[in-house]
């Protein structure tokens, strides 16, 4: 899967989430832009590991901050 | 020109991160509320009632479930300890703070649990970070219950291991975690018996079976089930039959031993070798002779405690009933330990019930975030083998007229 295909799939999953209908683009911020609490970004980020079948440790998840952060994390973690 | 010097920099305070839950505190404390974080016991009268400002109150959340802390055998043998050894070790456990009491607590534990190696630490906080931090390292993966105690969350902190944490108690959403793990990755999962903020009990049976096909080791906190959940005071492993798929058990003496400290139990061959690796253990001064010579005794009577066990299950489902019957939101629907938790619908409400039932001569704990799970605000009440049927009836009385006054009822 290339990166576009990662992104809209990303998109999809962020949807739910993103209660305030905020417009993602690649520097949104999870919690600055969209204000999500660590609960949120708990089921988010088991959202996004059952949709692509990884896993993003919690050392890995200290190092993505923005939705663009996370579809280059996705795409590397595919392989 | 610049002619500012170092003195004149504007300095950043480190303090700012804590401005929020400082204004936090300054609000609700500004409603009048008592602090109900900076209670003081003047005087402890038993195991169930102390002195708070002035008055008697009935204990109801100290984690004291056996109600060993005034036994006259683990009394006696705290005070001749002192005689015989001091009143401390000055000293690491691996240098001159190894004491007969330390090496008999330690046989006191593998009786207890009938397992081959115990190690004890001088906090169970220390336990959980020694061992996991030790044992997951670079490499390795530490699958764990997002609910998991601090010194879990400290331990994997610690460490150098990938952490990846599941939804609470969901089997399915750990098992998709092991699963995928890299192949030939060292995989350790944390899980606890008993999750104190709401009191509920972990699938054991069912998780320990798919972390074992998985490959991973398994490490159990049963800090709060000790001495009365299981046949013979084991804990949740044991209840459910799956104690000897424990790779680790960890514990404490701070709860139903009634004193402090904390330990790990193991059957894993190479286990002694962790006196060495595991700094928490090494770096710190062992517990005082008093202290392990207390925990031994008491540990020692746990083993043959089977009617204060009994009345420790009547009291919890009494008071569960109870307090259900009241309309009172709990965090179980039935009760699967010691603790009862109960809902508060919001922080400053729950402060005023946490007042309310100190003015009545009950204390509690109030649990709040981070330390409880999905933001909620707890009323935590811990049974005590020791509350008699009539102090659970007088605290029924209490919750009632307080859930009355606070409009929670």
């Amino acid at each position: 899967m290339d990166r576009a295909a990662i992104a809209a799939r990303i998109a999809e999953v962020i949807e739910p989430f993103n209660k305030n209908g905020i417009a993602i683009t690649e520097t949104t911020s999870f919690a600055g832009d969209l204000e999500w609490d660590s609960l949120t970004v708990m089921d988010f980020v088991a959202a996004i590991e059952d949709e692509f079948d990884i896993i993003i440790s919690m050392n890995q998840q200290a190092e993505i901050e923005t939705y663009g952060q996370l579809i280059d994390a996705v795409t590397t973690l595919q392989g | 020109m610049n002619d500012m010097t170092p003195t004149d920099m504007q300095e950043t305070d480190l303090f700012s991160k804590f401005d929020a839950l400082i204004e936090t505190r300054r609000s609700l404390l500004a409603t009048g509320v008592t602090d109900p974080f900076s209670l003081v016991m003047e005087k402890v009268l038993s195991p169930t009632t102390a002195i708070c400002s002035g008055r008697e109150t009935i204990l109801l959340g100290t984690y004291n479930y056996m109600g060993m802390t005034f036994d006259p055998d683990v009394i006696a043998a705290g005070k001749q300890a002192l005689d015989d050894f001091g009143s401390g070790t000055t000293g690491s456990r691996v240098l001159n703070g190894t004491y007969a009491g330390h090496r008999a607590v330690e046989q006191a534990l593998k009786d207890f649990y009938g397992m081959d190696h115990a190690m004890v630490f001088s906090t169970g906080y220390q336990a959980n970070l020694g061992i996991i931090s030790t044992i997951a390292g670079k490499g390795d993966y530490i699958v764990l219950d997002i609910d998991s105690h601090a010194s879990i969350w400290d331990g994997c902190k610690m460490g150098d291991a990938e952490v990846v944490p599941f939804k609470h108690n969901d089997i399915e959403a750990m098992e998709k975690r092991l699963k995928r793990i890299p192949e030939g990755a060292g995989k350790l999962v944390v899980l606890e018996g008993v999750y104190s903020m709401l009191g509920d009990i972990a699938p054991l049976k069912e998780m320990i079976r798919i972390a074992k096909e998985n490959g991973a080791m398994v490490l159990v906190d049963e800090a709060h089930s000790m001495g009365f959940i299981g046949p013979n005071g084991r804990g949740v492993a044991e209840d459910q039959g799956v104690l000897d798929q424990v790779d680790f058990v960890i514990g404490t003496f701070s709860k139903s031993v009634g004193t402090v400290g904390g330990f790990c139990v193991s059957n894993h061959p190479k286990f002694e070798i962790m006196r060495l690796v595991c700094r928490p253990y090494v770096f710190t001064a062992s517990l005082p002779p008093s202290v392990v010579a207390t925990a031994a005794t008491s540990i020692r009577k746990l083993m043959h405690a089977g009617a204060k066990r009994t009345h420790l299950w009547e009291n919890s489902r009494t008071l569960h009933k109870a307090l259900t019957d009241l309309g009172f939101k709990l965090g179980t629907a039935e009760p699967q330990s010691a603790i009862i938790a109960v809902i508060m619908p919001d922080l400053e409400r729950g402060a005023m019930m946490w007042e309310a039932l100190l003015r009545e001569g009950l204390y509690v704990n109030l649990a709040r975030p981070p330390a409880t799970p999905a933001g909620m605000t707890l009323l935590r009440c811990s049974l005590c083998a020791e509350h008699t049927a009539e102090q659970v009836a007088i605290i029924t009385g209490m919750f009632e007229r307080a859930g009355k006054a606070v409009g929670i009822i």
